[in-house]
């Protein structure tokens, strides 16, 4: 209806300019065509007959007679079957040699999902790591960060929980990638096949930042897609501290006020905008998140991931190449861990304060003092339980992963000193 | 509909800039009209400057544009109340979330507003009054069985002086909607009253004869804050913790156990799974006083944390208000507030809209103001009729970082009764609650006495600084006495301060037995022990403390509890100094 092309650009600060125009709407979508080329605009606010636009492709380039042109619609994204084994960019260009997809076009950022209408969770998903599947259990729907700090190998576990997690589809969102890592993750999936059931979208550390604020909705606008059509989907998100960090330096360019190390005072909704996206749909499929949030300087009370922690449930540590026990958290576990077998919370719950007690030895330890039996019990404990049961790197069935379990303890203490009911270790207590 | 109509000349974000003709009223109710359509965006005046308002939009506004038109209502944000209420799910503007399920599917849709309180259900109402009867706002008119309550229906509590009933109809069944009482003042202003009636949520409920000190205790069945730490009914207390440290758990397990007739749930920008499971758990449990369902006392309000931002200041407003109503009907009210940080961070985004001077941390310097006069709507009243109603407030605080030197926490601080703080270390150690028993104050009185609470307490003290200044000197640089008030401060935290929220029998404690548990704790604690070296009371202790835990795990003056408190005592006497 309205294609009128504005050609007066009255201030460009960043990746934001300003132009006069009338009858826009708040979000709606322009082109902006400059030197430069041609790049997706949206609305991000309206004052009088001024309209801001977030330029997608960045503001370097672009010169005071750049035409924008209102395209009477908000951002969309396809959404068919041919996304999956696919590549594209946070506005939803093709990265790979692949055609171009323009059907069945799907609003992002959609409204949330009725309280009222979500369920209980009831899925393991099953990862085939034992800090996971026994310590801190993943759940259909639930939405986890990935802690961690730059040079953990949190990449590799991305990849390695897409390989072996028990799931439909994945939807994988990069953000401010290396491009190394985007061809590690494209690599490692096509080579065990994965690919095929995989869609991602990446954004690279040399893209616009504002291609960068996209892809955690549009990813999971495909995912809510699928989930719908009665599929179960895990989407992987990384790095969504390089997603604070672009929103931050939006928010500093519209001379926002900071909250809190410059962040805005917006950051925690609108983290929770994108992790409630995850869902188990009553009847039909699931959304399950799983992202890795780097945290400066190994800090976390750092903004990013003190206000992801509150949202998420719960959040996996990755130190020195291990998920730490102490930390590590899934809220849901309690949900999935009592129908797996009998044993699994105690053998949880207990290993877990042995392992404590192994730490406070190592302390006295390192300072001197003498050791006493229980102390040799904890330490030869402690060896056993880092060497077996926190390899992420194996691929371990939850039973047997239980049963190695009781094999520490048993090789280690006598049953009444690990303090589990006498009922379940007359059970499971290896026996001889 | 209405008159007053203006017209939209900014968006920012959710907050609208309006350009308006007629006046206006400060936190006022206006509709934004998407394109002039029929999609209406409910919205609350903020601030006005000039000829234009500022106006907070509960919803999204992708699709408003400069020229749209906003009618003003001329009435403030209001909840109603009415029979129908419990048992509900409401969104933080009081719209029902099942019934909007029904109409709309998976998602929320934007600008669809359902009444709160359905107009077509038939109420069997009983008056109370006859004509010419002197009345105030607050008195009866006539009742409703509810579920398990008489719902009252009551004078509107905003009326002022003494009024005289012209007409009240009799028994039979009336829609909410429907007038049942006609009175009179004596100026001859005439007033009729629904059974339903509207408040605006920021004001507080004042129908009440006076307010009391709240002295009795709340009985919460945990015994960290039972024995401990305790609330009493119509006190206020906050939770503050890091992320994973329990609050929420701790909440559900007050939300089910405390011993109030309703409990109320305001959940405040955190997890929508967390109110899923109270929403389909609670229905099959029963309410152990009452034999019904939990959820026949339960009322959520539920404004999760990606629900619009500025509908989740309006849910702890729209919790406390409806409190305040059933506690007019002198019920036992527990409000839980989770967390009021979420809330908190919604005034700081609209007051960095609005671009005003920020205090500490962005916060709005009007944050503590604002904190202190929602935790005072908690309290005991006494009614006009001389009856007593209380509303228990209880707020978690989500600190950043954990770190309670932030405003948020210390602005809770200064106005509740009791600080139930959680730590990390003791979460990171799996010890729940994770109430820190060094740390958290209470300022009323236990259920069990005070002195004997004192005692318990230094030992825990004294253990604590027995540990600390072994990580030090090491076990050998400590003489046994101390090493066994170590282990004794360690025993009370496992078989005491420690309770297994996943046990039937564990997760809730009945005053009885909390106080004769703590009785045989404190004989315990009392009690002189000899052991040939330090591993001998490490294995003790560590003895004890399993064969407690299944003690723990028994059902109260069952066999089993008998048979293991035997053995305990045996075990007891073989290490005490003297014979018992």
């Amino acid at each position: 209806m309205q294609n009128k092309v504005y050609h007066r650009i009255e201030q460009i600060t960043g990746n934001v300019i300003v132009v006069k125009a009338g009858d826009v709407i708040a979000g709606e979508l322009a082109q902006v065509t400059s030197e430069q080329g041609v790049s997706l605009a949206q609305v991000i606010r309206l004052e009088n007959e001024n309209v801001f636009l977030q330029v997608f492709a960045g503001g370097r380039g672009i010169g005071t007679d750049a035409k924008v042109k209102f395209l009477g619609r908000t951002m969309q994204i396809p959404f068919s079957e041919n996304l999956l084994g696919r590549v594209f960019t946070g506005s939803g260009e093709p990265r790979d040699k692949g055609p171009e997809i323009k059907e069945n076009m799907i609003d992002i950022g959609g409204p949330s999902v009725n309280p009222a209408k979500r369920i209980i969770p009831r899925n393991m998903v099953r990862t085939g790591i034992p800090m996971i599947d026994v310590f801190n259990t993943l759940v259909e729907s639930q939405k986890l960060p990935i802690f961690s700090v730059a040079g953990e190998p949190y990449n590799e576990l991305l990849a390695q929980i897409a390989l072996q997690a028990e799931v439909d589809v994945i939807i994988l969102g990069g953000m401010g990638l290396k491009y190394d890592d985007y061809l590690f993750f494209r690599d490692k999936l096509d080579e065990s096949g994965a690919l095929s059931r995989t869609v991602m979208f990446v954004h690279t550390a040399s893209d616009p930042t504002v291609e960068c604020l996209l892809v955690p909705d549009v990813s999971l606008a495909v995912a809510e897609q699928y989930a719908q059509e009665d599929k179960r989907v895990l989407v992987l998100l990384t790095d969504m501290t390089n997603f604070a960090d672009s929103m931050k330096e939006v928010a500093i360019t519209m001379e926002q006020i900071p909250s809190n190390r410059g962040y805005p005072g917006d950051l925690y909704s609108q983290l929770a905008a994108r992790y409630e996206k995850a869902v188990d749909f009553e009847g039909s499929g699931s959304i399950t998140i799983l992202a890795v949030t780097t945290m400066p300087g190994d800090d976390v009370t750092h903004p990013v991931p003190d206000n992801t922690g509150y949202i998420t449930e719960g959040q996996f540590y990755l130190k020195n190449r291990r998920i730490e026990p102490f930390g590590s958290l899934s809220r849901l576990k309690q949900q999935v861990n009592d129908r797996t077998r009998d044993d699994h919370r105690a053998v949880m719950d207990t290993m877990i304060q042995l392992y404590a007690s192994y730490k406070e030895t190592l302390e006295k330890q390192s300072m001197g003092f003498r050791m006493s039996d229980w102390d040799s019990k904890l330490l030869k404990y402690g060896a056993r339980f880092e060497s077996t049961m926190m390899d992420i790197t194996v691929n371990l069935p939850l039973e047997e992963a239980l049963d190695a379990g009781w094999k520490i303890l048993a090789d280690c203490f006598e049953p009444a000193e690990t303090g589990i009911k006498s009922t379940l270790t007359d059970k499971f207590w290896p026996k001889g | 509909m209405s008159e007053n109509i203006g017209k939209i000349i900014g968006v920012n974000g959710n907050l609208l800039k309006v350009e308006f003709n007629k006046p206006v009223i400060q936190n006022e109710v206006a509709y934004a009209c998407v394109g002039a359509g029929d999609l209406k965006l409910k919205a609350e005046v903020i601030r006005v400057r000039g000829t234009s308002a500022e106006l907070q939009v509960f919803e999204d506004t992708v699709g408003l544009k400069v020229g749209d038109p906003v009618e003003f209502t001329g009435e403030l944000l209001s909840v109603e109340l009415g029979p129908g209420l419990l048992t509900q799910v409401f969104d933080g503007l009081q719209n029902p979330l099942p019934r909007l399920a029904e109409e709309c599917g998976f998602f929320l849709q934007r600008g669809k507003y359902l009444d709160p309180l359905p107009r077509d259900v038939k109420w069997a109402f009983t008056p109370k009054l006859k004509a010419g009867d002197i009345v105030i706002a607050g008195d009866t008119i006539g009742t409703i069985p509810e579920g398990m309550f008489d719902h009252r229906v009551m004078v509107p509590f905003n009326l002022r002086g003494k009024w005289t009933v012209e007409s009240v109809k009799p028994a039979g069944e009336y829609t909410v909607v429907e007038v049942v009482a006609v009175l009179k003042d004596d100026k001859g202003n005439t007033r009729e009253c629904q059974i339903m009636q509207k408040w605006p949520v920021k004001m507080p409920i004042k129908a009440y004869a006076e307010r009391l000190r709240p002295t009795e205790s709340m009985a919460t069945k945990l015994r960290t804050i039972d024995t401990f730490f305790p609330v009493a009914k119509g006190g206020t207390f906050c939770v503050p913790g890091p992320f994973g440290a329990g609050k929420t758990v701790l909440q559900q397990i007050m939300s089910r156990n405390a011993e109030v007739d309703i409990v109320i749930i305001a959940a405040c920008g955190e997890r929508a799974g967390e109110v899923v499971e109270t929403l389909r758990e609670f229905p099959e449990l029963t309410d152990p006083r009452t034999g019904k369902s939990l959820m026949e006392r339960t009322l959520i309000i539920c404004n999760t944390s990606s629900m619009p931002v500025a509908a989740r200041e309006a849910s702890v407003y729209t919790g406390v208000t409806l409190a305040e109503y059933y506690r007019q009907m002198g019920l036992d009210v527990l409000l839980l507030a989770d967390s009021t940080s979420r809330w908190a961070q919604a005034l700081r985004e609209m007051s960095g809209r609005l671009e005003e001077i920020p205090g500490e941390e962005a916060f709005p310097a009007y944050l503590e103001s604002v904190i202190a006069s929602f935790y005072e709507r908690g309290g005991a009243v006494r009614l006009n009729n001389g009856e007593q109603g209380t509303v228990t407030i209880g707020g978690t605080v989500s600190p950043a970082g954990g770190n309670f030197e932030e405003p948020v926490t210390q602005a809770t601080l200064k106005v509740v009764g009791a600080f139930h703080g959680l730590s990390r270390a003791r979460s990171d150690a799996r010890r729940y609650p994770a109430i820190d028993p060094l740390d958290s104050w209470s300022k009323y009185p236990s259920i069990v006495n005070e002195a004997n609470v004192a005692e318990a307490r230094k030992v825990l003290r004294n253990g604590a600084e027995v540990g600390q200044m072994m990580k030090v000197v090491g076990e050998e640089g400590t003489s046994i006495d101390d090493f066994v008030l170590y282990l004794k401060s360690e025993y009370i935290d496992a078989t005491y301060l420690q309770q297994n929220a996943f046990d039937e029998t564990d997760s809730s404690n009945s005053i009885e037995r909390q106080e004769y548990v703590f009785g045989k704790l404190l004989k315990l604690m009392n009690t002189k022990m000899t052991f040939k070296d330090k591993d001998a009371a490490r294995s003790f202790f560590q003895q004890l403390t399993q064969t407690c835990r299944d003690w723990n795990g028994s059902e109260f003056e069952s066999d089993e509890f008998k048979k293991i408190e035997e053995q305990m005592t045996k075990a007891l006497a073989e290490v005490s100094d003297y014979a018992e």
